[in-house]
């Protein structure tokens, strides 16, 4: 098992510096001046140069590279062009914000999903099913907008029970704040459902299937320790590892969510950095979000090897 | 000289007949589908409109009724109008030509370089497979919507900036799909087969594999397809639009939702509606077609 996490930890650290790579070189090696990019074509080249010579971009590109990689290895990110603060403290806050918002999402959706996919698999090919499964699935394709514009007309405007805003006012306990983290996280929910119920669905009706199931089936113990000794046990343990693959969908819901609602978060951050064409923030910002990512698959490997003897024990590949 | 005909040779029926009974028994099924249906009726609507939109509109998308800004569904104006006085009703049926032009093109063009690619690296596999590999799940740890805002500020926001990042990244996705499918192909026998005649390793691709690995290619293509107008709608709310000027659901809403909580919802309400519709059709299509592939 050690070998099996090494070997993911060194795949998890090569995709990494290659994404390092394709961003630098994505965002500054593209077509023409990075500053004459930022200031527009009417800007004059005093101006342009300065900015050059102040982003370093005037240095050769293994040099930036350089500069760039070695400042975010020791935590120097840089100072966003647009706000003029330190990158790091920008994305610190943004990072905290998106976490409780995401841990809320988290916190309602898996165990609805996991229920709405055990009801499914224990109401094989029956309505009950197909509502799930097709809805769940119709749903989660929606674009985040769609659904959140949507639930902010019900619940917020029309049946007036949440707030349209994200952000309770300053100095508010905590439910006031996961009052009004709801609607935002309910977008999130029903971005994750779909996936996370079909896994379930998948997992409970092999375990319902397995031989080890008509043999406790046989031996005449009731229908209800049936599922939960034997079926559930076996099915729901991968289903949690596969939540944490996940965590894509999830930050690339957060981008809309975050913009819709307006709430500081690294989506909202990410896009308005974009929109600024602040690239320090902006370069910075999307390696995080490509950490965060990798960490996450790390955890589900991590969980996944734990839970499944075959990989626990096993001694090399 | 006669030429004796021989009624009772034993006919064989050449292979090319077999897949097109095959092709014809699979679009008999998925006829028979109700979700393929459903979804069919609702991209035709779609398709209608954004061919013939602009006759359809009772009005023109494009003018400006400012004294009539942002009122409420009426008579006039069934859907209401929006922030400039325009007609929403005409906005929602035009609105759909720009996202059917680009999201095919950039589906299109990433299931192209995602086949060659997933080809090529499948069939060669060694070195350049797995360096290949990693660069895929780099582009890949970052949501496509984050590596498109990254494009957009590199190159600008045109819509070809829009469809190329698309293109690569679901190109990306295909690849992985298709290697996966070629892995398994390369194994059996009639690409041995082929292997020992001789042939070379382009046209064992192109001519013994490709045949074999299309449907995974199709289902990967309509699935992306609902993607592509998943992401292109959301880089236009989250303000980043090919063209502002021109009548787009996503740039609609995305300039009228500071406005819902004045309580105008009907400037936002009705383009969402239209996305949503759209893509669930595509889905339902992808799944049927899915199902098809599966039997």
């Amino acid at each position: 098992m050690g070998r099996f996490l090494l070997k993911r930890l060194g795949l998890a650290a090569i995709t990494l510096f290659l994404l390092s790579v394709l961003v630098f070189f994505g965002a500054q090696v593209l077509p023409g001046n990075v500053a004459r990019r930022i200031l527009g074509p009417f800007a004059d080249q005093a101006a342009v140069d300065a900015l050059n010579e102040e982003l370093g971009t005037d240095q050769p590109l293994l040099t930036q590279y350089w500069d760039w990689i070695s400042g975010l290895l020791t935590g120097d990110l840089g100072e966003s062009l647009a706000l003029g603060v330190p990158v790091g403290e920008l994305i610190g806050d943004a990072l905290v914000n998106s976490f409780k918002l995401a841990a809320l999402a988290f916190v309602l959706v898996v165990p609805l999903a996991i229920l709405g996919g055990v009801v499914a698999a224990l109401r094989r090919d029956r309505l009950t099913d197909r509502v799930i499964t097709i809805g769940g699935l119709s749903l989660a394709v929606l674009p985040e907008f769609v659904t959140g514009i949507v639930l902010i007309l019900v619940f917020g405007l029309w049946l007036e029970i949440l707030p349209v805003s994200a952000n309770a006012p300053p100095g508010s306990g905590f439910f006031t704040q996961i009052k009004y983290l709801l609607l935002p996280a309910f977008v999130l929910v029903i971005l994750l459902f779909g996936y996370i119920a079909r896994i379930t669905r998948a997992g409970t009706i092999e375990a319902l299937d397995a031989d080890y199931t008509r043999t406790a089936v046989l031996k005449g113990l009731p229908r209800r320790t049936v599922i939960q000794r034997h079926v559930l046990r076996n099915s729901l343990l991968p289903t949690i590892a596969v939540v944490a693959t996940q965590t894509g969908y999830l930050i690339g819901g957060l981008v809309v969510v975050e913009t819709l609602f307006n709430y500081p978060g690294m989506g909202r951050l990410i896009v308005t950095a974009s929109r600024q064409k602040d690239l320090p923030l902006l370069e910075a910002g999307v390696l995080v979000v490509g950490i965060v990512f990798l960490v996450a698959m790390l955890l589900a490997d991590l969980m996944y090897s734990l839970l499944n003897p075959r990989i626990r024990y096993s001694r090399a590949e | 000289m006669t030429v004796i005909e021989e009624p009772g040779a034993p006919i064989l029926i050449p292979t090319r007949d077999e897949a097109k009974i095959a092709r014809r028994e699979r679009l008999r099924l998925l006829f028979r589908s109700p979700t393929f249906v459903i979804g069919l009726v609702i991209l035709g609507f779609w398709v209608v409109c954004a061919i013939f939109g602009t006759q359809i509109a009772p009005q023109n998308p494009q003018a400006d009724d400012i004294l009539n800004k942002l009122a409420p569904p009426s008579g006039d104006h069934l859907f209401g109008t929006d922030r400039l006085g325009r007609d929403v009703l005409s906005r929602v049926i035009v609105g759909a030509r720009e996202i059917l032009i680009m999201a095919p093109l950039a589906t299109l063009l990433g299931t192209i370089l995602g086949t060659a690619i997933g080809l090529a690296t499948g069939y060669y596999r060694g070195f350049a497979d797995e360096a290949s590999m990693r660069l895929v799940d780099a582009l890949l740890s970052v949501p496509v919507i984050i590596t498109a805002l990254l494009a957009i500020v590199a190159l600008g926001p045109t819509r070809i900036t829009i469809i190329l990042v698309i293109a690569l990244v679901f190109g990306m996705i295909i690849t992985k799909t298709v290697r996966a499918a070629v892995l398994s192909e390369r194994e059996l026998d009639y690409v041995q087969a082929a292997r020992l005649r001789n042939e070379r390793g382009p046209y064992i691709m192109v001519a013994e594999i490709l045949p074999n690995v299309t449907g995974p290619i199709i289902v990967e293509f309509t699935v992306r397809l609902g993607y592509a107008i998943f992401t292109i709608a959301t880089l236009a709310f989250l303000g980043f639009g090919a063209d502002p000027s021109i009548p787009d659901w996503g740039t609609d809403i995305s300039e009228h939702y500071p406005f819902i909580s004045a309580g105008v919802w009907w400037a936002v309400l009705f383009a969402s509606l239209a996305i949503a519709s759209l893509i669930v059709a595509i889905n339902l299509i992808a799944d049927a077609i899915a199902q098809t592939f599966e039997r």
